[in-house]
Order: structure tokens, then sequence, then C-alpha cells
């Protein structure tokens, strides 16, 4: 299947019963075939984003907003329908790999499930083999060598990196245009990660697959995706080619993030953002981060600020963008090999 | 900075073994190692010293044995063979009352702040307790040093009374290590200490961590799956894989890193701006091996020799304070001096 591009506009996701707000009115597109992906720290609501994409919210949470793909409109589907588009069209992999995979079943079996859920070509035992050939390739496709031994495995026989894999090939079993990587190398080592990034990078590049990837992790995302979208408290506060923005960010919130991290080669003393990140509750009208935000102003704090056009295909939440500089420590470290800049 | 170990070690482990499952081999207790086909230990036979006034660093990915070995450094555990040196103690040789006396000189701040912290106990609390169980000050001053404890780690002096779940998850590990500190110790062992942390906090405990060893001399052993974590704090790392210590340099001058495991780590870690196809190796990753001849990378090695099928490779010097434990490296390094 085809990649088409999906269209969020406006998607709020809220607890049922008090109403509080976790994700408050993000829009995104992301383009056939491309990558996108979503940073933040804990709490920001980039998974709660992705799950409402494919109506996989935790119970207890609803959501309200349009999600198009291509010309269907998913938002509003009855659960039959959505299950229709579930995995056939738009696939969805977690953090952790066993909450997805049946202990109780060979991954072979689990694969030619999927496979068959999706799939009806003829009856009986000719099915089947077809089946189980379809899942050795599946299993061949991503990297896991003597595929048709290890399809009689169990998900306990596997490594924490291979169990990835599977779930990635049972994630990829119904040939989705759109597949959603929540985390998927959080709980990994890096020289692992590095080989299920890739993977994915590989698998995007073959099938003209859309991904969306999320990730607390900007070197993850950096490397991996064409589109970034920086969220913090529910919304998506800065937004654009990847690139650009880790070389220029356009929100004091992304340039503090740079700041506060370790990064390779990096001698000076790290900035962290001062405080910490707010509770759902106590977010006021204004800017969710002018609490702790060193370019704060009276009329950031007055009313909602909209996301503003930095360039072309670039946007920001902030009113001050243009001023927006990465922080050097109030304390120049002794060696005064940076500059304070304004 | 001096790339030389500075004095002497303040804490030292000699040929340090853990072995959680099993009988260990009997021929590995009586001379290090031995060619026995029994359970590769957690830790095998490691030894590696802090300095006073060090951060050393200890890079691994998981089961690799880098937590186990601070467990046993701090005694948490102890040793299957080996010995602990705490300055002129024996740790490993203590038991008891001794034991526990001497324990108060290594804290050990955790991962999860949350589950080291008791959720029914008030952080100020938390605080006086150490005080008093070591009788580190008089019962009338315990109150003012809660306070000045608070304030050395950022937490504004009049929120002794709040709970842990009152605090933020940088809050909370800012009470851990206060905490620790309360004990006067001599060794800080930090077990990822700042891995389940938001970035953005991640900074704040870090830098605090950096300010405390210069300001204080505090003596701290760092443990971290995260490269740029340890390049930030550590003014020595060692790299671990399979239980063993294949790798070990001074930060300053930034050293080449040779063993073949430290450059596939190294390769993998993502660096922001760098396109994917810049790190990574190609293939699936073997694991460590568990048996206890070889040396445990061999499976995935692109050195490997004939040797090192029979032969688990010791730690040799390839540099001014550089320690490889690779035939191939160590064989290369012979023949041509390392520029």
């Amino acid at each position: 299947m085809t990649a088409e591009k999906l269209t969020v506009r406006d998607l709020q996701v809220a607890v049922r019963r008090t109403g509080q707000e976790l994700v408050r009115g993000v829009s995104f597109d992301v383009e056939p075939g491309s990558s996108f992906g979503f940073v933040g720290e804990t709490s920001s609501g980039k998974s709660l984003t992705c799950r409402a994409v494919i109506s996989l919210l935790p119970v207890g949470l609803q959501s309200r907003g349009d999600i198009f793909y291509g010309g269907t409109r998913l938002s509003g589907l009855s659960t039959r329908e959505l299950g229709g588009v579930r995995g056939r069209t738009i696939s969805m992999i977690f953090q952790d790999p066993l909450a997805a995979l049946n202990p109780m079943m060979r991954v072979g079996d689990a694969i030619v499930q999927v496979l068959r859920a999706h799939d009806r070509p003829g009856r009986g035992r000719a099915r089947h083999r077809a089946s189980a050939e379809g899942a050795v390739e599946l299993l061949e496709r991503v990297g896991i060598t003597d595929a048709a031994r290890r399809s009689r495995l169990y998900p306990h026989e596997f490594s924490g990196g291979m169990r990835q894999r599977v779930a990635i090939a049972m994630a990829l079993a119904a040939r989705p245009s759109l597949l959603i990587a929540d985390e998927p190398t959080s709980a990994l080592d890096v020289v692992v990660q590095a080989g299920i990034l890739r993977l994915l990078d590989q698998l995007r590049r073959e099938d003209g697959m859309s991904l969306i990837l999320v990730s607390h992790d900007f070197g993850v995302i950096s490397g991996a995706c064409d589109q970034l979208a920086v969220m913090y408290a529910g919304q998506i506060v800065e937004q654009g080619p990847t690139i650009k923005v880790l070389a220029k960010p356009g929100h004091p919130y992304t340039a503090g993030l740079l700041a506060s991290l370790p990064q390779h080669g990096r001698t000076t003393p790290l900035v962290p953002i001062p405080g910490s990140v707010p509770d759902p509750a106590s977010i006021g009208t204004g800017c969710a981060f002018a609490p702790r935000c060193h370019l704060v102003t009276d009329k950031c704090r007055d009313a909602p600020i909209p996301l503003l056009m930095v360039a072309p295909g670039r946007v920001s939440r902030c009113l001050r963008w243009a001023d927006v500089r990465e922080p050097v420590s109030p304390q120049p470290s002794g060696e005064g090999r940076h500059t304070v800049v304004e | 900075m001096s790339s030389d170990l500075p004095g002497e070690p303040l804490l030292e482990c000699r040929n340090l073994t853990k072995q959680y499952r099993g009988r260990p081999p009997s021929r590995l207790l009586a001379r290090g190692r031995g060619p026995d086909g029994g359970v590769r230990p957690a830790v095998l036979d490691v030894s590696i010293s802090l300095a006073r006034g060090e951060c050393l660093g200890i890079l691994g990915e998981s089961g690799s044995g880098k937590t186990t070995l601070v467990r046993c450094m701090s005694m948490l555990e102890p040793p299957t063979a080996g010995s602990v040196h705490l300055a002129e103690l024996e740790l490993s040789a203590l038991r008891g009352q001794a034991l526990r006396q001497a324990r108060r000189r290594i804290q050990v701040v955790f991962q999860d702040p949350y589950a080291s912290l008791n959720p029914r106990q008030s952080i100020g609390s938390a605080l006086a307790e150490v005080l008093r169980v070591h009788k580190i000050v008089p019962g009338a001053a315990v109150g003012g040093r809660v306070a000045s404890l608070l304030d050395q780690v950022g937490i504004p002096a009049g929120w002794g009374n709040r709970y842990p779940s009152e605090l933020s998850g940088g809050g909370r590990q800012r009470v851990s290590i206060a905490r620790a500190l309360a004990a006067q110790p001599d060794v800080l062992l930090a077990d990822e200490a700042v891995s389940a942390l938001d970035a953005s906090v991640q900074a704040q405990v870090l830098n605090l961590l950096r300010d405390l060893r210069e300001q204080t001399g505090l003596s701290m052993i760092f443990v971290s799956h995260n490269v740029h974590v340890l390049q930030y704090l550590a003014q020595r790392t060692a790299v671990m894989f399979g239980g063993r210590v294949v790798e070990e340099a001074a930060a300053e001058p930034p050293p080449d890193w040779q063993h073949p495991y430290t450059r596939e780590l190294l390769a993998s870690v993502p660096v922001i701006g760098q396109p994917l196809t810049r790190f990574g190796t190609a293939g699936a990753s073997a694991p460590a091996r568990h048996d206890l001849t070889g040396c445990p990378y061999r499976d995935r090695c692109p050195l490997r020799l004939d040797r090192c099928d029979q032969q688990d490779p010791e730690l040799a010097e390839v540099a001014s304070a550089h320690r490889v434990a690779c035939h191939a490296v160590v064989a290369q390094a012979a023949k041509g001096p390392a520029s």
C-alpha cells in the first residue's frame, strides 16, 4: 500500500472524568514516505498524540480533533472500522516489545496470526503454509538470521533487541504505509539501538512507508527524522526540518534542552533549564514554558501564544523567537572558551 | 591536569569476582581464571582503583557487570573472590559491627530515587536519621546540619518537612545525594544516578555532582551507560563488557580508544546533527560469551585472533594512563609504538 499524507488538526486529549487536558491542540502533517520525529520530556504529550492517531489511548482518556489519512477521516471511525485501519494501514510499535508479544505463542505463529487476520488468499493447509513462509520472510527482513528455526522460538528466548525486531516484523506483516514507533529503542543498549534505527530507516525507504518516531533523545531523532516537532506540556512548541531546528532553535525550550545535554566533545558547563515540567493542572492561560524561560515578558503570560512562522516550513510558539540563543552558563568556566551572547 | 594517577588509591578492588548462581569453578577461586566450563560470573577478576578526589566513570551496557561491581565495592554484596580495600581497611575481610561502621564511608546513590526514599518519611527526617545513626553531629545540631545539607544540594532549607511525593524526580535525586553526603562518606558511588531523569533536570544533578567534586574534593565512582554523561563528569573511565574491564583511560588528554568493543560502542552513540548512516555497525550483535576461556567479545570482534579463543586478555598499558585488554591491540602496540 502506498503511503498517504497524515493530517492532524487541533488534536486534544483529555482525562474523561476531570476534563483535564493533556494534549492541547496539536496539529501536524506527515508527508507520504517521510519521517517525522516527536521529541519531548516526560508528560509532554508526545506518546498520547501518537496513540490518539490510531485511537489507542489508555482507558479514561478521550480525544477530540480531526485526523485524516489520505482521504479517510480516522477520527470518528467506529471500533470495527478502525480495525481495518490498524495494522493494515497504520501500525505501531512500543518501547517494551514483550508487551506486544504473547509469551505463550511462538513468534512465527504470532506473525502468522497477523498475516491471516489481514490477508485472505485461499483456505486450509495451503494458506497456512503460505503464511508460515511469509512469517519467516518477515523475520529475515528485519535482520533475524536463521529465521526458519527462530520462528519456532518463544519471545523469552530472544534478547531485547531481537524481540524489538520481532515486534517490528509483526507490525510490518500487513504492509502498513505508516508506522508509528513510540520510544522503540529507549530500553535497548546503544549498539542494539543503532541497528534498530537503521532497520527502520531501511524499511521506510524500501517500502515508501511513512514513519513517526517518538523519542526523548535528540540524537536519535536527529539521525532518523526529516521533520521534528518539539513538545512541551501538551503542545508543539517548535516544528520544522530537523537539521535547521537543531542548528538554530527558534524556541527557548529547544535551545534550553540542547544546552542541558552532555554532548560529544563538550567541555563547557551544562546549563540546566531552571525548575521542572509543569503539572497539567497548573498551566495558566499564557505560555506554559514562561515560568522557566529567561526571555519571558509580561505578554507571554497574558494570552495563549500561537505558532508563529519563523521561516518557510518552520514554526515556533514563542513571541521572542528571534531572540533565542543557546543559553550560556552565568559563571563562565575557567577556560573562558565561550563568549557571552546578548 | 596531569594524566598520571594521583596519589594512593582510596577505594580499590583486587581480582574481584562475583558469581551469583551455582558453585564457582574451583580453579577460578584458586588463581583468577581457569578453563572450566562453569557459569560465567557477573564480574570476573576485576582490579580497579579510585584515587582520592577523583571521579572514575564506569561505562557499559546492560549485563556488562557494572552495577554488580559497584555493589561489591560498597560491600552491599560480598564478592565471591578477590578483595575490596578502603584506604588502610580490607572491607571484604570485615564482618558485623566493623563492617557496618566502615560502610558509612561509602555511600551509594541509586537510579530510582523514589524507590530509595521512604514515601512515609519527610526528607528532613530521612537526613536526620542518617546523622543520628552514624552520630555525625550532636543531637542539638542535627536540625542545623539538615538545613545546610539541603542547601548544599540546592533544595530550600524550609522544605525539610516535605515528602518525596511532593518533589520532582530531580528534587528526589538531590535528596538522595544529600542523604548520601549526610554520612560524610569518603566515596560516593552513583549507579545510573541521572538515567531516570529528564534532560533538563539531568543537567541540574550533573552540575551538582561536578560542583561537589570540585568544591569538596568528593571522590566518586559514577556508573553509566551514557558515554556523553561520563565524558562530562569523569576524569578516568573504565569500559566494561561481559564482566571484565576491557579498557581504561584518563579523560585528559581525550583518549584514543583502542578496544574494538569501545569503538563499536562509541560509533553507535547517536550524535546530534549527524545522519543515521554515520553511526552504528552493520550486522547482528552477538552477546557476550558466557564461558570462562577466551575473550568475551570475540564473537563479534573484527580483530579476532586464534589466541582470543583460548586466553582471556589481561589489561595492558598501551599509552600513559591507558590500558586495554585485547590481544590484537596489544600486539599491534608492541610492534609499532603508538604515536
